[in-house]
């Protein structure tokens, strides 16, 4: 029934080949995230998640397992070294917001759980961020990546809100 | 007759001697294993995630509405500051502060948050005679300033040198350090202000047996990364406040010289046989200058004479 001709096979391999790199790099990923769970103190991240898509050596720098390239942790390997593109691939989607929580705690005292220590969202970013630009000359001053909110000067007593110079004393 | 109730008297003195002496031992015994409370929270600290940024500081002052800074939280040459040899402590106005060393182990520098270590036999509350502390069953250290006499004894007793004094309030200082945030959050199973700002999730907050579990579990999955060994697990009988590194604790300013066992169990034998003394000893005595003087012709006649006049 099936039996296709020389160029109708060329085609599919020429559609085939087109898709599979943009596949490796996340066709449908998007190009930048703003990262606004959070914001209070500071100003929401607009992350360029296309610059990291060509810096990162593959999805699984940051992603783990998740999105179907494999782990390149060995600790990780032994469980997740074979799977699929998942459905729920962002950080928030398995970094919980609120982490500490008696929800959270109480959950973390479960006998089977294996993840005992999955990070909370914001440890997530910023763990996974801070050692690569560190490493790589990437900004890592607090405010290099997100401006500071008048709040956040308040909360820092900084900015507009600093101590006024010269009346500091030891005691 | 009367001559014979006093050696009784005497005898069971001695005997009630021996039996104090033999309590008091098995209870300092006991105490010795004491490991904090079963549910007690906890706060793990992990040195290779602390990047120095101070939030940490900067929520303690929010929290618990502490005087403004002498320089903002986001001015780093506060790492700077020594004084009197010392790197920054906790004070009256910052009751934890973050601390840089350089570490020849380590290519970037360590940062070292600071605070009550809220520990699970506290030596502040052993050495406080009006009772001003309170190990919580959350875990928390608490103190009544309300009582307080502002003796100060805590501030000798504590073996990582945390309680301050607010010695620039001339009228009704006191002692001022960590609380846990008891008062605010933890009693209310809400985080600690500082670990819930801390932006890396260096500082975890959990049960104490969990965060050990995950200490744990950290050395063991990076064993090259960390220091085979979690501060405060074991020091001065165990802190809620418990420590990674990746560095020689020694190197980031921790003293690796304490003991063990809780401070208490160094004296709590002697203390023990304090009120076997004041107990036993005048009894034991006075019996002694009884028979030590009987027969004695002063005496007898000064006898003679009561119980003259008794009968």
């Amino acid at each position: 029934m099936f039996v296709a001709s020389g160029r109708l096979k060329r085609g599919v391999f020429l559609l085939i080949m087109l898709f599979l790199p943009l596949s490796c790099f996340a066709m449908d990923a998007p190009d930048t995230i703003t990262i606004d769970a959070l914001a209070s103190f500071y100003e929401p991240v607009q992350f360029d998640h296309e610059l990291h898509v060509g810096i990162a050596e593959d999805c699984s720098a940051c992603h783990h397992h998740t999105t179907g390239t494999g782990t390149n942790n060995s600790h990780c390997a032994r469980c997740h070294s074979n799977e699929e593109e998942q459905d729920l691939v962002s950080c928030q989607d398995c970094h919980q917001a609120d982490s500490f929580t008696a929800q959270a705690l109480s959950a973390k005292s479960e006998k089977n759980l294996y993840h005992v220590d999955a990070t909370g969202l914001k440890g997530a970013y910023h763990q996974n961020c801070i050692g690569c630009h560190q490493d790589m000359d990437g900004p890592s001053g607090c405010t290099d990546c997100h401006a500071r909110t008048e709040e956040g000067d308040k909360f820092f007593y900084s900015g507009q809100f600093a101590p006024p110079a010269g009346e500091g004393s030891s005691h | 007759m009367c001559k014979v109730s006093r050696r009784r008297f005497l005898a069971g003195g001695l005997a009630g001697g021996a039996a104090v002496m033999l309590a008091p031992a098995k209870k300092a015994l006991a105490a010795g294993n004491l490991t904090g409370f079963p549910d007690g929270m906890g706060a793990l600290v992990d040195l290779t995630r602390c990047v120095g940024c101070r939030s940490c500081e900067a929520a303690c002052n929010r929290e618990q509405n502490l005087p403004a800074p002498d320089q903002s939280f986001d001015d780093y040459s506060v790492f700077d500051q020594v004084k009197h040899g010392q790197k920054r402590r906790p004070s009256e106005n910052a009751y934890t502060v973050v601390n840089r060393y350089e570490s020849q182990s380590s290519d970037k520098p360590v940062y070292r948050k600071m605070q009550c270590n809220h520990c699970n036999e506290p030596a502040c509350l052993t050495s406080c005679f009006v009772g001003a502390y309170t190990k919580t069953a959350e875990g928390a250290v608490t103190y009544n300033d309300k009582v307080c006499v502002g003796c100060r004894n805590c501030m000798v007793a504590c073996p990582f040198n945390v309680p301050a004094y607010s010695y620039s309030d001339p009228i009704n200082p006191m002692i001022k350090k960590c609380i846990f945030c008891y008062d605010s959050r933890v009693k209310h199973g809400m985080p600690p202000a500082c670990v819930e700002t801390c932006p890396t999730q260096a500082l975890m907050f959990g049960k104490r047996d969990d965060l050990l579990k995950i200490a744990r579990a950290r050395i063991d999955r990076e064993p090259g990364k960390y220091v085979d060994h979690i501060y405060g697990e074991t020091e001065v009988g165990g802190t809620s406040w418990l420590y990674l590194s990746g560095v020689p604790f020694e190197d980031a300013g921790f003293d690796t010289s304490l003991q063990k066992e809780p401070i208490i169990n160094n004296v709590k034998d002697f203390l023990g046989t304090v009120p076997m003394v004041l107990a036993i000893w005048p009894a034991l005595f006075t019996g002694f200058h009884l028979l030590a003087t009987k027969g004695k012709d002063h005496h007898e006649d000064s006898h003679a004479d009561e119980e003259g006049e008794e009968s």
